[in-house]
């Protein structure tokens, strides 16, 4: 899907050769990134890989030590103002005034924004019901639940139709219903041809949403493309099945070695095997001809193409928890 | 539409720097109410911007008014509470300013299009409101220990705005503390230190004449004591014989030296505690 990178708009969000450091640690080393109009880039990465970073220096919360940020055209340091004027941030923790009402949070933003009172009022209504706070409108923030709270900053940085929304873990903490509100509120921003930027933990979210990735790893990028290409980076398919009776589960999985690559991956306590293939489909008849002839009875059984968890595991080569050397733990 | 706005930011005529500062007197008024907001809304912070008025009044009066001249000192006290009232003032300054900075909420501020100054012009503002509120208490609990407007309402209007201004001045004192001080326990603690020496090294409450002479000297200059004489003078209160003033010319024109040591105060206080803001708020 490389048809945005060619696009011609101009991209409504760019940054160049990224580098920050802090003391001597080197946290980013180097990031480039663009969001083109009414499209989705997702920034991921392991904790500590410098998303937050990138997105407060995109956001000139944060000076970057070289290279340098625009929105809609405008540098983020030399026209500040400017450029926050174009942009709606919704950053990692939930900036929202703990003595004020989610209607005057708001509000308040409405208003220093520049709207009149009664212009303020309606987008602060309209927002509380588009985030289903209108019920909690009138209580203090400080007494919200965490994804009340979320969802309030989050509305908060729509307040004023910005040209370019960035998010930072926007679903992070919010229930089942709450996350697919918020996919649905970030694909209405597109139809309007707003820019989003975000970062999620939830690969899911980006494969859902993202128009283009950025995986980045250590304070440089490591991969990027659509959910596609990167998933064509990680090749072939697993195969998994389950069986009803534990005893057949050797057998099983002597029959997926037959068939797969490797080793088959064995789980006795839920009686689940799975092996990795670079096969297409006629490997299933395949395997189901080997487990006739041993009368092994199955629950389950799938060929999935590899997820972005293969993949974001695959690139960055260690868990999410593994900090670089330096780090203390 | 990138070039129009380009052009806005590329010219600065006079024009739009009018603008600018239009929009930031606005801002600054919306964060006023938003403050006032909070001031009714803190536990207890009502009933401190309450209660501390009456205390000094009924401890100076009482504890110090009866070995100092009784009836007498009471009528010359009360200008110095008043002064000393606008000192405190700034503790709350200090103290809101560093709650924003170590809650989430400035990185909101800071990611709208709004000149940094509104956040603080806000806070200095909406404490001088409570400033007022305070001076109304304390004047109110004088008059009920025996004080009295002694010259013209016009004197006392003017008596009214010094203190205001002079308020003002201290709030933008106690808005540096509150940049520097990084954390709420700092300036609720070191932050506040210096408020004791600036209100007591002085004449607001007692003679300089005693004083060791750089302390005299200090207490002479102190605006603090301009504002005190100041308004002890505008209101027509008179100072007991027992209490000579020094005649410094700090102290013969004090309204005037009030006035202008306020705006000094200003001058110096606002680009700093701005340029703090900035600093902090960039990393
Ligand atoms: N102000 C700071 N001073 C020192 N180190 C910092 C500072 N801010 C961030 N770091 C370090 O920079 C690295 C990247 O942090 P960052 O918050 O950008 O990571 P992240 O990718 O957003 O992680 P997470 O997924 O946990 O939110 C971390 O090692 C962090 O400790
Ligand atoms: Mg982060």
């Amino acid at each position: 899907m490389p048809e945005h990178r060619a696009a011609p708009l101009r991209p409504a969000l760019r940054a160049t050769g990224l580098r920050k450091r802090f003391g001597d640690h080197q946290v980013l080393d180097g990031v480039d990134l663009e969001v083109a109009p009414g499209s989705v880039h997702a920034l991921l990465g392991p904790n500590g890989a410098g998303k937050t970073t990138t997105v407060r220096i995109v956001c000139g919360l944060l000076r970057a030590d070289e290279g340098r940020a625009e929105i809609a055209g405008h540098d983020v340091v030399a026209h500040s103002r400017a450029a926050r004027g174009a942009l709606g941030l919704s950053g990692q923790y939930a900036a929202v005034d703990e003595h004020l009402t989610g209607f005057e949070n708001l509000h308040l933003l409405g208003r220093l924004y520049g709207m009149s009172r009664r212009r303020a009022a309606e987008r602060a209504e309209e927002l509380l019901d588009r985030f289903r706070l209108d019920d909690v409108a009138g209580r203090r923030a400080g007494l919200y639940s965490g994804g009340m709270r979320r969802r309030l900053d989050l509305a908060g940085a729509l307040v004023a139709r910005p040209q370019v929304v960035v998010l930072d873990e926007p679903t992070t903490g919010l229930d089942p219903r709450s996350r697919l509100d918020m996919w649905a509120v970030i694909e209405d921003l597109l139809l309007d041809g707003v820019a989003v930027l975000l970062t999620t933990q939830y690969l899911e979210e980006a494969d859902r949403l993202a128009d283009l990735i950025t995986v980045i790893d250590r304070g440089v990028v490591i991969a990027r493309g659509s959910a596609e290409e990167l998933k064509e980076r990680v090749q072939g398919a697993t195969l998994a099945l389950q069986v009803r009776d534990g005893a057949g589960l050797a057998h099983a999985a002597r029959a997926l070695g037959a068939v797969g690559l490797g080793e088959p991956w064995v789980d006795h306590r839920t009686g689940r095997a799975s092996i990795a293939t670079d096969r297409g489909p006629e490997v299933m008849a395949e395997l189901l001809a080997h487990l006739a002839r041993v009368e092994v009875e199955l629950v389950d059984l799938g060929l999935h193409r590899s997820s972005l968890d293969d993949v974001f595991l695959a690139l960055t080569g260690h868990g999410a928890e593994t900090t670089t050397d330096g780090d203390p733990v | 539409m990138s070039t129009r706005t380009e052009t806005r930011t590329d010219v600065t005529s006079e024009a739009t720097l009018l603008a600018a500062g239009a929009e930031t007197l606005r801002n600054g008024f919306v964060l006023t109410g938003r403050n006032m907001r909070h001031v009714a809304r803190i536990p207890g912070r009502i009933t401190t911007g309450l209660v501390q008025p009456v205390m000094f009044v009924v401890l100076f009066a009482f504890v110090f008014g009866g070995s100092l001249g009784g009836e007498d000192y009471r009528r010359f006290l009360m200008a110095g509470i008043f002064a000393q009232s606008m000192v405190f003032n700034a503790s709350f300054t200090t103290v809101g300013l560093a709650n924003d900075l170590q809650k989430g909420i400035v990185e909101r501020f800071r990611s709208l299009p709004m000149s940094p100054l509104a956040v603080i012009l806000g806070r200095t503002t909406s404490d001088m409101v409570v400033g007022v509120a305070t001076l109304v208490v304390t004047a109110l609990c004088g008059l009920a220990v025996g004080w009295r407007v002694e010259g013209s309402a016009a004197d006392a209007a003017l008596a009214f705005l010094v203190l205001v201004l002079f308020g003002f001045a201290m709030s933008w004192v106690g808005a540096t503390v509150g940049v520097f001080a990084r954390t709420v326990e700092v300036a609720q603690s070191a932050g506040l230190i210096w408020l004791f020496p600036l209100s007591l090294i002085s004449t607001a409450f007692v003679s300089a004449e005693n004083m060791p002479t750089p302390l005299r000297e200090f207490a002479a200059w102190n605006p603090v004591s301009a504002v005190a004489t100041s308004v002890r003078d505008l209101l027509g209160n008179p100072t007991p014989a027992t209490l000579p003033q020094p005649d410094t010319w700090s102290l013969q024109h004090p309204t005037l030296y009030a006035v202008l040591s306020s705006l000094a105060v200003l001058a110096v206080f606002m680009p700093l505690v701005l340029a703090r803001y900035k600093r902090l708020t960039r990393g």
